[in-house]
């Protein structure tokens, strides 16, 4: 989330100072006092966005320096076998952050593997078929789960839905899917509700209000000219939404996916009440395992010794790092769409 | 124009009520003393209710902030709180070196409880050995021969055994992976006893509640929890073999008749560990918790007011402790507390805090 707030300032910035130079260059036709005085004025309000904008890189660089160094004698003491080491022994002090981090990595996978066609739907619904008077009420209430505090989602995935899931779904996951040679491993388990698979499931509840607002948004710019064209040529729906709409939506809608992305990515309370809570590296998604964020959430309070709590840092660095990896991966894909198409 | 009068009385009153509690505040606070404190999860009931009856009686106001035993170790060595609380003690040498002195406050129980659809509260039995190695994940099934072995006329599912322990670092896991190491040397090998351990199997829930809710939700597990938290919550806690061969189940007497064994010292901060004592009815896994204070305070007027808090505590406070399912401490123990705090905690400049 940092990130995208830093990025999103970086926008900012560059967006007031094209404004800017575009300003001066109209205001050289003024009065010539009037001039000075705009001159004085844009350099004031220049350094005051660079200002703003610079402060939060700062802020932005003190926070990893500060991480890097309170991860330090972990870092020391492991150095890259802390990445690929699946132990986790507060007794014996061996430490190791692969089990939060494919836990982080399939929590957000799964999230993003049921988010993405189920906003997909919502955006074409409410832009294309629903009917008008319904539109408002259905956008207003999607954009309303996007306010719901966190640990409301975790609660309720912990007391109503993992209990329902541990009766009627896994069961059935387990008995028909568990056999199957090929992806048999990921389904195989106790049904106990809690797991990975869970977690995944209420992410992707999570996200899909802030996916689908995103997408119905970049869906209604589309020109209507271009739609009735296609339609007019006998398209259905479907071929207009994905002939059309998506090609000419495609930069917005990947940014959307992004922006789910990392909410996922750094979840903490609902995961930490869904994901089981346990440090072992399991095949299968019905099984509990950890995230980076639910094991900080859960073990930094109580973490005694330099060494524990110095990997617990580590792990926080790792998620920054992620987090900061996945973002500019999206900048980048942006960025070549953007140029493909030329705009 | 009724209603309007009506408003304006009600404002009024509003307004006088505002003044006269801020008045009340600005005079407490140039009289009242403030003493904090930061620890332990498993006394903050008892903790709460001795600090609210206390400032009834004295005045003198205790924040106790709940934010586990190592938490609380940290608070006192950062010498942020008057005093830190924690469920597993600090050992003499540890105290020595960090210029503390420890004594107990109320002593409480770890139960095992579970959730087996058809087996009734309070019915099922287990050994020792037999609950290690369900934590271990060698019995994986509520039918295995080994648990019915014990428990002749209970149905038993043949269900899978889901395990849940704490996620976070606790003292209730300290003390129940003491009991766990005291009769498997295979688990004192190959986990060991700590806040927090590598758990062979499982799932794990944050705090007292956290692994209350998962048993509560999850079919055919077993969790263990505070005493308190069990009642409170109406588990499913099981009986225990204790180390004299009896099974027992967790009570307000089993866990006295545990502490009752106990030799505390003084010397060594009352270090004691109340797991596996000998005696037909003792609860196997009872522990007490404890707080911490600086031998040597920088403040004396806060110490003294902490230590004043106690002494209330241990004549006044142990109906209030009995009321919430904690069992107070003996009354031998009580006087060796007072005798010690005399002997080893002084102000700067030497002389006793405590007369």
């Amino acid at each position: 989330m940092p990130v995208i707030f830093c990025l999103g300032h970086f926008l900012l910035g560059s967006l007031l100072f094209e404004s800017i130079t575009k300003y001066k260059f109209m205001s050289t036709f003024a009065h010539e006092s009037r001039i000075k005085y705009q001159h004085w004025l844009d350099i004031l309000f220049r350094g005051t966005t660079r200002l703003a904008a610079f402060s939060v890189l700062a802020l932005l660089l003190a926070l990893i320096a500060s991480l890097v160094f309170a991860s330090l004698p972990s870092i020391k003491a492991y150095g890259f076998g802390f990445l690929k080491s699946a132990a986790w022994n507060p007794v014996t002090e061996e430490f190791g952050a692969l089990v939060p981090i494919v836990g982080t990595l399939a929590t957000s996978a799964i999230a993003l593997l049921i988010a993405i066609p189920i906003s997909f739907g919502i955006a074409i619904f409410l832009t294309e078929l629903s009917p008008r008077w319904l539109r408002r009420p259905l956008g207003i209430a999607i954009e309303l789960l996007a306010g719901i505090p966190s640990i409301i989602y975790g609660m309720w995935g912990l007391f109503v839905f993992a209990p329902l899931f541990a009766d009627h779904v896994q069961p059935w996951l387990i008995e028909n899917l568990g056999p199957s040679p090929l992806f048999g491993p990921m389904f195989q388990g106790i049904p106990m509700g809690v797991g990975i698979l869970t977690a995944g499931i209420i992410l992707a509840i999570m996200v899909i209000p802030f996916i689908a607002s995103v997408m119905r948004d970049v869906f209604e710019i589309v020109p209507t000219l271009l739609k009735e064209s296609a339609y007019g040529l006998g398209a259905t729906t479907w071929e207009v939404m994905w002939n059309v709409v998506l090609p000419y939506t495609k930069i917005g809608v990947v940014g959307g996916i992004m922006l789910g992305l990392g909410r996922a990515l750094g979840e903490t309370m609902a995961v930490t009440f869904v994901i089981g809570n346990a440090h072992k590296l399991s095949a299968s998604i019905i099984m509990p395992g950890n995230s980076i964020s639910s094991a900080l959430a859960n073990e930094f309070n109580e973490a005694v010794g330099e060494l524990y709590t110095s990997a617990l840092v580590e792990l926080g660095l790792i998620l920054f790092f992620i987090t900061f990896v996945v973002l500019s991966l999206a900048r980048y894909m942006l960025y070549r769409l953007a140029k493909r198409e030329g705009t | 124009m009724k209603t309007k009068e009506n408003m304006k009385t009600k404002l009024n009153n509003l307004l006088t009520a505002t003044a006269l509690a801020a008045t009340l505040v600005v005079s407490g606070n140039v009289y009242a003393v403030k003493i904090t404190g930061a620890g332990a999860t498993f006394p903050y009931p008892v903790y709460a209710k001795w600090a609210e009856a206390y400032k009834a009686q004295s005045g003198t106001e205790m924040n106790y902030q709940s934010i586990g035993s190592g938490g609380g170790i940290k608070q006192i060595q950062a010498r942020t709180v008057d005093f830190g609380a924690t469920d597993a003690p600090m050992n003499a040498g540890e105290l020595a070196l960090a210029g503390l002195a420890q004594f107990p406050t109320v002593i409480g129980g770890v139960v095992p409880v579970v959730n087996i659809e058809g087996v009734t509260p309070g019915k099922l039995k287990l050994d020792g050995t037999v609950l290690v190695d369900i934590y271990m994940g060698k019995i994986t099934k509520w039918n295995d021969p080994r648990i019915a072995a014990e428990n002749a006329g209970v149905s038993l599912p043949d269900a899978p055994i889901t395990v849940v322990h704490r996620a976070d670092g606790s003292g209730t896991t300290f003390i129940f992976t003491t009991y766990l190491a005291q009769v498997s040397t295979d688990w004192k090998r190959n986990v060991g006893a700590d806040k927090a351990v590598s758990w062979p199997v499982g799932t794990g829930g944050k705090g007292n509640e956290g692994v209350a809710s998962y048993v509560q939700r999850i079919k055919n597990s077993i969790g263990y929890v505070e005493y308190a938290y069990a009642l409170q919550n109406k588990m499913n806690h099981v009986q225990l073999k204790s180390r004299d061969g009896a099974f027992v189940a967790a009570t307000e007497d089993s866990f006295k008749a545990a502490a009752a064994n106990a030799k505390w010292d003084a010397d060594k901060g009352f270090y004691e560990i109340l797991t596996n004592q000998p005696g037909k009815g003792s609860w196997p896994i009872t522990g007490a918790t404890f707080i911490l204070v600086y031998k040597s305070p920088e403040n004396a007027e806060k110490a003294k007011e902490v230590l004043k808090f106690f002494d209330w505590a241990y004549t006044h406070g142990n109906k209030l402790a009995s009321d919430l399912d904690y069992v107070p401490l003996p009354a031998n123990v009580v006087t060796m507390i007072r005798d010690a705090w005399k002997v080893q905690i002084k102000d700067q400049a030497g002389k006793a805090i405590w007369k």
